[in-house]
């Protein structure tokens, strides 16, 4: 009889590794596909609004295990033998940039309206006041938000388990399959994800307070 | 580029799988929302209580709950519970999941409303001879619901959609039958493609449902068209 050990909990934090290797590769991919979609959302194009609120719309009413299996199947309909970390990758990029987009949408639109006069007045082309008025300032509103969302980042890549990729949450299934103590295995895997997500919402709230005392 | 050709077929005979599934959806996260809800709002009013000892309870259970993933809470609920020896259904604990996960949240989002309430309220309150219930609910607990009804809407939503990962403890809800057809069929990418619509219209059915209900509780938000 194998029982939970010292052993056991090593394995699971070596896993853990890879949950933290899979949120900042969401993160990255999924941060820069929806900067692209909030610049889309607040377009001067109209087709262009209409487009990025579409997609925003069908990630964020659609399940993420269901897009998970829908990147696990459908790359494999291409005929490629795909690893489980490029599904799971690119369901999670899919996923964060949906709700990234909409958050960073919110925040471009925070910046008062007399910025985008006074920046135009002074000659700015569109790119030009993205650049050195808008998004500055909006990126200051958003850090509160983003920092939170990276715990859902964190706490939804345990839905890649199910596909087979070996993060933690996979660990503690596989731990479990040789102690069969249920319990213990996964309030031990809970604790590590929440050792993982707990600060970054404490320095979402901090951040948060931060701004509001600035304003 | 390999070509391959979409067989949509096997809907034929499958439909009512995928019926039965997307009904099991909707009991689950019907039920988990309303008993989520209370149970949130009792922790929203025990958080922002006077007892020091509760309210610091509620805040461990709810930065427990929200700094967890939920397939973990499931697990534990599930596969760990019976070794402590409470047996339950698939069902069951998948409901006790969704509404330990759901309270949990909306806590945090009523507790919002509730520290939103002007000061200037409560007092007028007062002077207007009410008590201290009356005062509670008619000027604290409603307006600060309706306050963050839309915020509440959305988290049920995202908790009908999350409910899918029951799929995972055999709960035959939408996914877990998905996960059935598939395994028949081998066809992956069609099945899912159709799931994929289903939990579209059904999140389009939960904000619309949610929005009645919202026209209905709140007479003033009726009114004021907002």
């Amino acid at each position: 009889m194998i029982t939970f050990s010292s052993t056991h909990l090593i394995y699971l934090i070596e896993a853990a590794r890879w949950t933290v290797l899979l949120s900042v590769l969401a993160f990255i991919g999924g941060g820069a596909f929806g900067l692209v979609l909030a610049l889309g959302r607040v377009s001067q194009h109209k087709w262009l609004r209409w487009l990025s609120a579409a997609y925003i719309q069908i990630i964020q009413g659609t399940p993420l295990l269901v897009v998970l299996f829908l990147a696990y199947f459908g790359l494999s309909i291409l005929g490629l033998d795909i690893p489980p970390i490029i599904a799971a990758g690119l369901s999670l990029t899919l996923y964060t940039s949906a709700f990234l987009g909409e958050i960073w949408r919110g925040c471009i639109l925070s910046v008062p309206k007399t910025q985008w006069e006074a920046s135009n007045c002074i000659g700015l082309s569109r790119m030009q006041q993205y650049r050195h008025v808008i998004l500055p300032q909006a990126a200051r509103i958003a850090i509160p938000p983003t920092v939170g969302f990276m715990v859902q980042i964190i706490k939804n890549t345990s839905i890649t388990s199910i596909i087979g990729f070996v993060e933690l949450a996979r660990a503690g299934q596989i731990v479990n399959n040789s102690t069969f103590e249920p319990f213990i295995t996964f309030v031990f895997v809970a604790i590590i994800y929440f050792a993982m997500c707990y600060p970054l919402s404490l320095a979402s709230r901090h951040f948060e307070r931060k701004l509001n005392v600035g304003n | 580029m390999i070509s391959y050709s979409f067989d949509f077929s096997f809907l034929l005979t499958a439909w009512p799988a995928f019926l039965r599934g997307a009904w099991l959806t909707i009991v689950l996260a019907g039920t988990s929302i309303a008993l989520g809800f209370v149970l949130g709002l009792v922790c929203a009013i025990l958080r922002s209580g006077k007892s020091k000892l509760l309210s610091g309870l509620v805040g461990i259970y709810v930065e427990v709950i929200r700094n967890t993933p939920f397939l973990v809470q499931v697990f534990i609920v599930y596969f760990g519970l019976p070794s402590l020896g409470l047996r339950l259904s698939a069902e069951t604990s998948a409901v006790i999941a969704l509404v330990i996960n759901t309270g949990a949240y909306s806590s945090e989002i009523i507790r919002a409303g509730i520290d939103s309430i002007a000061k200037g309220q409560l007092e007028a309150a007062e002077c207007l001879g009410l008590n201290k219930l009356q005062v509670y609910w008619h000027i604290i607990l409603i307006p600060a619901v309706e306050r963050v009804y839309p915020a509440l809407s959305s988290q049920f939503v995202l908790l009908m959609l999350s409910s899918s990962i029951t799929s995972q403890i055999s709960a035959q809800e939408l996914t877990a039958e998905a996960n059935m057809i598939q395994s028949e069929t081998f066809r992956s990418f069609e099945v899912y493609l159709i799931v994929a619509a289903v939990y579209l219209a059904l999140s389009v059915l939960f904000r619309v449902v949610l929005w009645g209900i919202g026209q209905f509780a709140f007479v003033r938000r009726r009114k004021l068209r907002t």
